[in-house]
């Protein structure tokens, strides 16, 4: 987990905070004046507090942003100079219809990644929001597969669907010859399920806090009006959670589209280039085949549909607008 | 210590139930199928890793282990997972040390400051969330062999770090907007100098939050990947993730092996999670935008 994080999230975080330090100078300053500090700068750190992790960040994470759209203008073997290379790249890309196929293969995961994990998600965490003590201790176990890293867990899975010494081999009545990842449907089946194992639990934390937020009365009002379980969950705690449900959306949008380690351990976009989504074929292309220029066309084109989701999904649900989940109380 | 007591306030403070009334049988058969879902592949990985090869390819993963012997674990140690394993410390170690140099400080001048420059570097820490870490990786092996680090740990712990930092930035900010200003003013009128009011005000006071970007970059370099992959080559600066890749590769059939060697490079992380429970969950929810 980790590398994919919310764009609209950090932006829509963004705004409030500044909004938030635009609000509080203010009111700090008319504080300070009327005792008349003797030192009104103390505890009011200069810009050169900030610089040595701002250089350090820029340096090696948005020099390196501004390099991959440079690079992906060039052709570069990864050994001598890069060679201006106008739009060869970008041309390339177009005709290439492994790219084509790894872009709507990318697509295809996110879209059963969200299907498949939303549901589960808001269900566990709405469950786990619950005071009761077995919930705690299952929660904890819930959390487990967070901990461990992609690699470990494309390891462990491969291991036991291994078709001769795993789960399938002791199953036969239910696997049938068992090599699920030697098709394509059955290899992307595991990537969604292993996706799924991985990251459900994430999900149903942000959906886990957010339950807990939702107001008390709401429901009491609702009991007085004799909806049951399943109608308050309907009518009250799933709309309560619509902002959750936004950016739970945009992580794994984001997270989907930039799988990458469970795909090279798991399937090695295989069989043929079956599961070849755009980001492991962005390393096969620079890493494996040295066409680092094509790699980095690649990389800019993932950064930027991301980006373009992202901003649709904010758009269409009117998160921008940080319309209230609390109107009609 | 200032998020762990409004984190308290928030789940322990309204003790009442979400789905109220009874019992909700359904929602609860189905947490218990998905303890199965998650539970059952732990249960496999940790029952193949403590039984020898022959046994687990005859009685196959679903089985109870019969004759218990950790020769699985000591065989990786021997091929070579005791320098991943150091080679995965030094690397954390490093990570979290450059995290905790770099953050507190900038994220004292963003709640402190309140200038443009800084609400403007704060913005940009914010844009970075968004970055994944494949957008920047062949520019990033670019400047790291123009750097002369390749296949040098410390070409893997600077952009490990780097990449930690815009989470870690907004998780800290949190804590420290948390310190009221009266007690900014009270160390002010005593004379104390932005340094002092910085070690023995604000660190303090953001220990949780300090703790959650400890745990939160550890686990993040711990269990990096990408940046290994690309970024070194030669057995001696192999970490566990890169090690447990190459063993997949090269023994894919020894599966006791292949999974002890799993369950070693996550021993440490489950350990950790143990006694940092609370910081840890704090942190992804920090991640997932609150």
């Amino acid at each position: 987990m980790g590398t994919g994080t919310g764009t609209g999230t950090g932006a829509s975080t963004g705004a409030r905070a500044s909004q938030d330090a635009g609000r509080r100078p203010a009111r700090a300053r008319r504080r300070t004046r009327a005792p008349a500090t003797p030192s009104s700068t103390v505890a009011r750190p200069g810009v050169g507090w900030a610089l040595p992790a701002t250089l350090f960040f820029g340096l090696f994470a948005l020099v390196p942003l501004v390099l991959v759209a440079v690079l992906s203008f060039a052709s570069w073997d990864g050994l001598g100079a890069p060679q201006f290379a106008g739009t060869d790249n970008w041309a390339k890309l177009l005709d290439d219809p492994v790219m084509i196929r790894s872009l709507w293969l990318s697509l295809l995961l996110t879209v059963l990644g969200v299907v498949t994990q939303t549901p589960l998600a808001i269900l566990l965490g709405v469950w786990a929001a619950g005071p009761q003590r077995n919930r705690a201790v299952l929660s904890a176990v819930f959390f487990v597969p967070l901990l461990l890293s992609a690699t470990a867990i494309s390891v462990l899975w491969r291991a036991l669907l291994d078709p001769n010494f795993g789960v399938p081999a002791q199953a036969r009545w239910l696997f049938g010859d068992g090599n699920l990842l030697g098709s394509r449907d059955g290899a992307i089946a595991v990537l969604v399920l292993v996706a799924a194992w991985q990251f459900t639990p994430l999900h149903a934390l942000i959906y886990q806090g957010a339950a807990r937020a939702v107001p008390e009365v709401l429901y009491q009002a609702a009991s007085i009006d004799g909806a049951g379980t399943v109608r308050q969950f309907f009518h009250i705690t799933l709309p309560q959670l619509r902002n959750s449900i936004i950016t739970s959306v945009i992580l794994m949008v984001v997270g989907g589209l930039t799988t990458f380690d469970t795909v090279l351990i798991l399937t090695q976009g295989g069989p043929g280039t079956d599961t070849t989504i755009t980001a492991f074929y962005m390393y096969q292309k620079a890493f494996k085949g040295f066409e680092f220029g094509i790699g980095s066309a690649i990389a800019l084109l993932l950064v930027v549909v991301a980006t373009l989701i992202s901003l649709v999904v904010v758009r269409m649900s009117g998160y921008d607008r940080m319309a209230g989940t609390k109107e009609g109380m | 210590m200032t998020t762990n007591t409004t984190h308290t306030n928030h789940s322990k403070g309204r003790n009442r139930s979400v789905t109220r009334g009874r019992p909700n049988y359904a929602a609860g058969f189905g947490a218990l199928l998905w303890l199965c879902v998650v539970a059952l592949p732990l249960y496999v990985m940790i029952g193949a890793t403590l039984q020898s090869r022959p046994d687990y390819t005859a009685g196959g993963p679903l089985s109870l282990p019969r004759n218990l012997t950790l020769s699985n674990y000591t065989q990786d140690f021997s091929s070579g997972f005791g320098r991943y394993f150091l080679n995965t410390v030094v690397v954390t170690a490093s990570v979290v040390g450059l995290v905790c140099l770099l953050v507190p400080p900038l994220a004292f001048a963003i709640v402190r400051n309140r200038g443009l420059a800084t609400s403007r570097i704060f913005r940009i820490f914010l844009l970075g969330l968004a970055i994944p870490a494949q957008a920047v990786i062949v520019p990033m092996f670019y400047v790291i062999s123009k750097a002369g680090l390749y296949d040098n740990l410390i070409g893997v712990i600077l952009p490990t770090a780097a990449f930690c930092l815009p989470v870690c930035v907004l998780i800290l900010t949190g804590t420290m907007r948390d310190i009221t200003s009266d007690l900014f003013e009270a160390m002010a009128i005593d004379g104390a100098t932005t340094r002092r009011v910085f070690f023995q005000l604000v660190v303090p006071l953001s220990k949780g939050g300090l703790a959650t970007i400890v745990v939160f970059s550890a686990l993040q370099a711990w269990n990096g990947f990408l940046f290994p992959l690309v970024l070194t080559q030669s057995e001696e600066t192999k970490v566990l993730t890169l090690g447990l890749y190459d063993f997949q590769t090269q023994h894919g059939v020894d599966i006791p092996g292949l999974l002890a060697a799993v369950v070693l490079s996550t021993l440490p992380v489950l350990f950790v999670y143990l006694f940092a429970r609370r910081a840890l969950v704090q942190g992804l929810m920090g991640v997932g935008g609150k």
